[in-house]
């Protein structure tokens, strides 16, 4: 038993979900008790899915410990089957059933019997893998299952497309930010020339499958899951796929040379680097920043990263190496990944953390005192409560994090966002550092009602330029508690002496 | 809108379907309860499953040190590799150390119900070796819907409340010395709300179930009155009344006015004291909604079913004039909510309407079926449907708020309507774009 208050990566069932509820044509039947169909409530709030969610509970209540599911789970699969005529039924066990230990795959067989849709059992053990695991072993087994069916039917089509073409496999419900990823990734690849064939499984039908071989080659924008088919694609049918991450203009102008790579080798010509260099000097704004004096104050600044393997060791190389700022730590709660990630970062990180517990996170966050943070919604409220700011960059997240506006993390308008997510935490935390000093937010009790003071307080011309040395952004406000300190103390001019005394007393409160 | 007077007279219908329903696993009932008993501890023994559903329910809590945890069960525990009384003995002494609370509730979950871990047996013994107060309640999803699973808990809180030794036992006297013990959790505002609004007819009440902290349980003697606040709570009376020999009172329960009226004079009228004013009080709060009401005349309501409240909401909403589809319900225990039903009735004929079906174990795609045939105004419905249905142009109202919302008594009664009245209000202005349904399939 472990004494757990919050978990990075979730259940193994939830990554299953995932995979079936982005196809167009899939119905999941999850054999589980009653609530815990939350999944439901998680896609429909957080993505705010106009469609109903495709995942039904065949529910395991005290009859069904009893006696077994019995006929239930089959009668669930055919009713399914008639009501929403699915392609594919995925059966999806969840931790209850895999201790009821029934099974399920005589189940799946026999209801496969008389569906008009294709029925099977997901091949995930609760206790053995996490949601990613899940989620990359599930789009695996719908790819291989799809792909073996067409090669026994005769109908799978491996001729290659005459231009050269991608597979997108991998993005999937409840990712980080992956719509937007999705569409800055099409453009990308229509600046190049390079066809779109399939994206698995977003929005696909299960029937796309079987001109998945028809692409050139594969990209696998996210670590965490598509490797698994990319893998087996790779073995099955000699497709090769990209390991880059397209996050950051470093990373983007290397993905897109890997891109090029593939493609001379499949004897498609190509050279990219004229495209390369006008994306990073004049669309992406990210290069320029990294030059401009903002940039500069960002130098020696510390951060702490930590989330899933890619957007971690993405942001960790873009703070080093685009930006400047020291990272103390460089972490991810990603079981599997630890070697790649001290491979890709090991060298830009003072320390790499491999965990899942938030509470060693937290605490090493606490000891550092690093100027800004990174992570998850997790690291968000641990920078809350320290008064660290925190940029969020990767799942687990809230229903912020599926903003309505265009935010992509990848590809060169991904570079801009990431810019700026990274600026604004680090200003935000020099002006919370600057309110402090002077005074801090509390606007509580105001002097006056009016924003302009009518009875002005006169400012003699030393204090007068020594406000004038104050941030402008935070000016206004010190002027502000000066002149209400003085206002207490009945004094009429403002000098030197009495902004120090100010000063003095505001902090003291602290 | 009222239906023809054959109609009226039907009385309660009572249909089950197949309990394919959308709701909260009843382990949710630890974030109102740790809350409302301060120097408690809940640990949730349980697995991943449990876990993430309670950090993404409940949202920005888990991030304010809450007072619970999950024992998160491994395979070697499941496989009986390693000793449970041994863990949970492990697990309770660092929360011991580090919280130091003055009871530590197990919630039994789906799992410890499988693989029959006996959390009834170990307590006793943890709880003399450790020195702290444990209580077990099975909260799990296989047996109950979201909020029963605060009725576990209390029936298992009511079997720990200490008797009460009368002074002068006298078989005539039991009357005059029993109490009046309310059971059910609700915010201390409320509950002070409550208090005032008996003491008025001068009900004393001899303590909450429960209280503020585990400290300050009632005590209960043979005879004592109870009543309950919620709906939900049957086992609790069933414990209270079988294992603690009290009398349990069934009153409608206090949500709206007229279910705070009929509560109140239910429970004058078993202590026999006087309700006087009580009918120009409910009057009275009836005129201050009449702002809100006004709204509401006539339009449909549609409660697909998930907290146990149903039966009470849809009874006021009637008595505002609305009118009710249907009340799904994931359990009813007819007679605990037995006078509740019979002013559902009585409410019904009273406004000339028909009365609604009531359906257990409901189903949620026969009832999305049903709604689109029906077209109510408004869907009261979990967060699972609600945006797929507002895409299909229909109205919607989260259930889960009227569980976290203060809804008990005469003056929480416009916080029920305001809930209800806030997705008919605001009806987006979207004529110009002549299009009002978002559906992608």
């Amino acid at each position: 038993m472990k004494l757990a208050y919050w978990m990075y990566a979730g259940p193994a069932h939830i990554g299953t979900l995932r995979i079936a509820t982005s196809f167009r044509d899939i119905h999941a039947i999850m054999h589980a008790p009653l609530g815990d169909d939350y999944f439901n409530v998680m896609r429909s709030m957080l993505e705010r899915k106009r469609d109903f969610t495709p995942v039904t509970a065949s529910v395991v209540d005290r009859h069904v410990l009893a006696r077994g599911s019995q006929e239930k789970v089959i009668h669930n699969i055919h009713r399914k089957d008639k009501e929403e005529s699915p392609s594919l039924i995925i059966l999806t066990p969840t931790c209850t059933s895999s201790i009821l230990q029934e099974d399920l795959q005589n189940f799946v067989n026999r209801a496969a019997q008389d569906c008009n849709a294709d029925v099977i059992l997901a091949d995930v053990n609760h206790y053995r893998v996490n949601e990613m695991q899940a989620a990359d072993k599930t789009l695996e087994q719908i790819i291989k299952f799809y792909l073996q069916k067409a090669k026994k039917n005769n109908l799978l089509d491996i001729e290659k497309t005459d231009l050269a073409s991608v597979n997108i496999i991998g993005p999937c419900n409840l990712s980080f930010h992956h719509q937007h990823d999705l569409a800055e990734l099409r453009r990308l690849l229509q600046d190049l020339n390079i066809r779109v064939n399939q994206i698995i499984p977003e929005g696909a039908s299960v029937d796309n499958i079987k001109n998945l071989p028809k692409a050139w080659f594969n990209i696998i924008p996210y670590r965490e899951v598509g490797r698994a088919s990319a893998e087996f694609l790779l073995q099955e049918f000699n497709m090769p796929y990209t390991t880059i991450s397209p996050i950051g203009v470093v990373e983007t102008s290397k993905f897109i040379r890997q891109l090029e790579q593939i493609l001379n080798q499949l004897g498609h010509v190509c050279d990219f680097t004229k495209y390369i260099e006008v994306q990073t000097r004049f669309v992406s704004q990210s290069a320029w920043f990294s030059r401009s004096i903002d940039c500069q104050n960002l130098a020696g600044k510390t951060a702490v990263v930590f989330g899933d393997a890619t957007h971690a060791a993405a942001l960790t190389k873009i703070l080093v190496k685009e930006m400047g700022v020291e990272v103390l730590i460089a972490g991810t709660y990603c079981k599997g990944e630890e070697e790649w990630f001290e491979q890709e970062v090991g060298s830009y990180a003072k320390q790499l953390l491999f965990t899942d517990d938030h509470h060693l996170v937290g605490d090493l966050i606490a000891k550092l005192e690093p100027s800004a943070i990174f992570g998850t919604q997790m690291e968000r409220h641990i920078g809350k409560r320290l008064n660290i700011p925190c940029g969020v960059i990767s799942a687990p997240v809230h229903i912020q994090n599926f903003p309505l506006s265009y935010r992509p993390f990848l590809g060169y308008e991904g570079s801009n966002q990431i810019a700026d997510l990274i600026y604004n935490s680090f200003t935000l935390g020099m002006e919370d550092h600057l309110l402090e000093l002077f005074g801090g937010h509390d606007t509580k009790d105001v002097i006056s009602n009016t924003l302009s003071s009518h009875e002005s307080i006169a400012w003699d011309n030393n204090a007068n330029d020594e406000l004038k040395k104050i941030p402008g952004f935070v000016r206004g406000k010190v002027k502000r508690n000066i002149e209400k300190f003085a206002k207490t103390k009945g004094l009429n001019t403002i000098t030197m002496e009495v902004m120090y005394a100010a000063k003095e007393e505001q902090s003291g409160n602290y | 809108m009222s239906i023809q007077s054959t109609e009226i007279n039907k009385p309660l219908s009572f249909e089950c379907e197949t309990g394919n329903y959308h709701t909260f696993c009843p382990i949710s009932c630890v974030s109102w309860l740790y809350q409302k008993i301060e120097d408690s501890f809940f640990l949730v023994i349980g697995t991943k499953t449990c876990g993430y559903f309670l950090q993404n329910a409940l949202g920005v809590m888990i991030f304010a040190e809450p007072r619970y945890a999950m024992a998160e069960l491994e395979e070697a525990d499941i496989s009986a590799h390693l000793n449970d009384y041994a863990e949970l003995k492990r697990l309770c002494q660092v929360i011991q150390k580090d919280r130091n609370p003055s009871v530590i509730f197990w919630i039994g979950t789906c799992t410890t119900e499988i693989i029959k871990m006996d959390l009834e047996g170990i307590a006793p013994k943890l709880e003399a070796e450790l020195g702290i107060p444990i209580i077990v309640a099975r909260a799990n999803g296989l047996d109950y819907a979201f909020t029963q699973g605060e009725d576990t808990v209390l029936a298992a809180l009511a079997q720990s409340c200490h008797s009460r030794v009368e002074k002068l036992k006298s078989q005539s006297s039991t009357n005059s010395d029993s109490r009046l013990i309310l059971f059910g959790s609700i915010p201390d505002p409320i509950v002070k709300e409550l208090t005032i609004e008996l003491e008025e007819y001068g009900v004393k009440i001899g303590g909450w179930l429960p209280g503020k902290r585990y400290t300050e349980l009632p005590q209960l003697a043979d005879g004592d009155f109870v009543c309950g606040i919620h709906p939900y709570l049957s086992r609790t009376a069933t414990t209270l009344m079988r294992r603690r020999k009290c009398r349990l009172i069934g009153a409608p329960f206090p949500i709206g006015p007229d279910g705070t009226k009929a509560w109140i004079e239910k429970i004058c009228s078993v202590l026999n004291l006087s309700s006087v004013g009580l009918t120009e009080k409910e009057a009275k709060v009836w005129k201050s909604l009449k702002p809100l009401t006004d709204k509401l005349k006539d339009k449909s309501v549609f409660f697909m079913g998930d907290n146990l409240l149903e039966i009470s909401l849809a009874r006021f909403l009637i008595r505002c004039g609305m009118i009710v589809y249907e009340i799904g319900i994931p359990y009813l225990d007819k007679r605990y909510q037995a006078a509740e039903l019979a002013l559902l009735e009585k409410t019904c004929l009273e406004q000339g309407q028909f009365i609604p079906m009531i359906v257990e174990k409901p189903d949620n795609y026969n009832q999305i079926d049903r709604i689109k045939d029906l077209q109510p105004d408004l869907v009261i419905t979990g967060m699972a449907n609600a945006n797929p249905l507002e895409a299909r142009g229909l109205r919607t109202k989260w259930s889960v708020e009227f569980t976290f919302a203060h809804v008990h008594g005469f003056k929480n009664a416009h916080n029920i309507l305001e809930l209800i009245s806030r997705p008919l209000r605001y009806l987006p202005k979207l004529e110009d774009m002549n299009q009002l349904e978002y559906a992608t399939n």
